[in-house]
């Protein structure tokens, strides 16, 4: 756990010792409030429900975008600098290298939709929302930026270049994200499974309108875990190489 | 008490191509030991190996007792690498740096922090230690590179090319540096100058072709490279006439004239076994006067050469 944590801090550190980790929240976090204010909030009349709704639709896309960016320096940036040599070569296990940096990955994810909270906020000055409803938004953020950040994990630990990596984890995300399509055009006993991995259409939905579904939980958690695995995997193989 | 390194049958393929072929090596005492072999040698395959950063195809590998195999977290506690390049992050400062790496290899945040002052003393980084990695010169960044290596007191230190890019005086500093830590640990460096491998290392070993196929002291592989020969000749005549008696001869590997003044000539020739005597003669039947002849002690690079059979290319 201690290996784990530090590995964890100083990536954690990494991102704010540069511009990079500033530079990604502020673009996400400009983005987010551009879309929360031209689509969520619109000039006509709506339900203060439906705007929370549309916020965390429009949400899940920046956490998506920004779970991507966040992550592909992670395992990128030590082989560029040369450092991953440091962890390589001290007791640290596997795991734990690949844990401490998703959670640092999975911290900057948390930090972004701290900041976003102001946006739910705004909607109490003129209507009125239920606060379970965006806790349940937020968790279902949080659950979908895990599962992406352990994409992006798995993505930057098999590849060498942090554009290939992030380029590899975009691809395999939005591969998640359009089985819902090909569900539509698939016959049993595909099609069931097609629709069970959509990462956004079967799973997101339930969270953005303020339910919890326990099926979706045990998905997100099952996608980080098997990515995070792979990603054990991935850098497992080099010793042997 | 265990060697500090103990290899058995260590053998190390990619895919078809065999990096390391039945290594078997044994460093029991604190000392440093210079690794030096041609290119492609298998010596960086033997060095990642060592510091864990790859694992053998077939073999054992014991480092200070524990096994690279069944307990590789012991092992990696043990020991401190510095690869060519020094692996720093360059926006921490010298002192986080160092504590981080000391937290790393498994010290407490007490023992990281107390242990500071010492390693920055022993590798002269004391002045930098509060200065932002990224801001170092090249001579700094190697010596901050040895103190993380050595901030958490291995048994075992790696160092592979430790002198590359470095100025003369910053390699004198570094050899100093590298000398002393034999006090402390077993060192172990990679090099490819010969000289510089020559001037700090206490026993060598030489790689060839994936194979172990020289172990000791320099004196030592002198002695067994055989029939090893080199002598000194002052000579009364040019280097033409010189080269009328010495080019084409088969008991003479190779010569060169120091200098030359006056029509006296000092030349050092490369003898291919003990026949001394012989060139002598012919030197002599060619009518040029011999003033002197000394016999010279075989210099690393012939040994290099002898037993890696690289100068019969």
């Amino acid at each position: 756990m201690r290996g784990l944590l530090l590995v964890a801090r100083r990536d954690l550190q990494a991102y704010f010792n540069t511009a990079w980790g500033y530079v990604v929240l502020a673009a996400m976090l400009l983005i987010d409030g551009l879309l929360f204010n031209a689509w969520a909030m619109g000039s006509s009349a709506q339900y203060s429900s439906d705007v929370l709704e549309k916020f965390f639709y429009l949400s899940s896309g920046v956490v998506m975008v920004a779970a991507v960016i966040l992550t592909m320096r992670l395992f990128g940036e030590e082989r560029s600098a040369g450092t991953m040599v440091l962890l390589d070569t001290a007791p640290l296990t596997d795991l734990q290298i690949v844990l401490g940096k998703f959670l640092a990955g999975f911290a900057m994810i948390a930090i972004l939709l701290a900041i976003t909270v102001y946006m739910p906020a705004l909607i109490f000055v003129n209507g009125r929302v239920s606060v379970a409803h965006i806790a349940c938004g937020y968790l279902g953020l949080l659950a979908l930026g895990a599962a992406v950040a352990a994409i992006g994990t798995w993505g930057s630990a098999v590849t060498r270049g942090q554009y290939v990596g992030a380029a590899i984890a975009g691809v395999v995300t939005v591969a998640f994200l359009l089985t819902w399509m090909l569900a539509k055009v698939s016959d049993p006993p595909l099609k069931p499974i097609l629709s069970y991995l959509a990462l956004f259409d079967k799973h997101f939905q339930p969270f953005q309108k303020g339910r919890i579904n326990t099926e979706s939980v045990v998905f997100y958690t099952s996608v980080t875990f098997a990515f995070l695995a792979l990603a054990v995997r991935g850098i497992q193989g080099r010793r042997w190489r | 008490m265990a060697p500090i390194i103990e290899t058995r049958h260590l053998t190390k393929q990619y895919g078809k191509l065999t990096a390391l072929n039945d290594v078997n090596l044994t460093v029991e005492e604190d000392a440093v030991f210079g690794f030096i072999g041609p290119n492609g040698a298998g010596k960086t395959t033997t060095l990642k190996i060592l510091a864990g950063l790859l694992l053998p195809t077939a073999g054992e590998v014991r480092l200070d007792g524990q096994d690279l195999l069944t307990a590789p977290l012991e092992v990696r506690k043990r020991i401190g690498f510095l690869p060519e390049e020094p692996p720093l992050y360059n926006e921490m400062t010298v002192r986080d740096f160092l504590v981080h790496v000391g937290l790393l290899r498994g010290l407490s945040r007490e023992e990281a922090e107390s242990a500071i002052p010492s390693v920055a003393e022993r590798t002269s980084v004391t002045e930098v230690l509060d200065q932002v990695i990224g801001t170092l010169s090249h001579g700094y960044r190697k010596r901050v590179g040895i103190a993380q290596a050595i901030v958490h007191h291995p048994s075992l230190v790696i160092l592979d090319e430790p002198i590359a890019g470095l100025d003369p005086v910053q390699i004198v500093e570094m050899r100093e540096m590298i000398v002393a830590l034999r006090s402390t640990c077993t060192v172990l460096v990679s090099s490819h100058i010969l000289s510089e491998v020559s001037q700090t290392c206490d026993r060598l070993l030489i790689l060839k072709d994936g194979r172990l196929v020289g172990q000791g002291t320099e004196a030592e592989l002198a002695s067994r490279a055989r029939g090893l020969a080199r002598v000194l000749l002052t000579v009364r005549g040019t280097r033409d006439d010189l080269a009328r008696v010495l080019d084409g001869n088969a008991e003479v590997t190779g010569w060169a004239v120091e200098f030359e003044s006056g029509g006296v000539a000092q030349v050092r020739v490369d003898l291919a076994g003990d026949h001394v005597e012989s060139v002598v003669g012919r030197i002599a039947s060619a009518g040029l006067g011999i003033r002197r002849v000394t016999e010279a002690e075989a210099e690393l690079e012939q040994i290099f050469l002898q037993l890696t059979g690289e100068g019969e290319r």
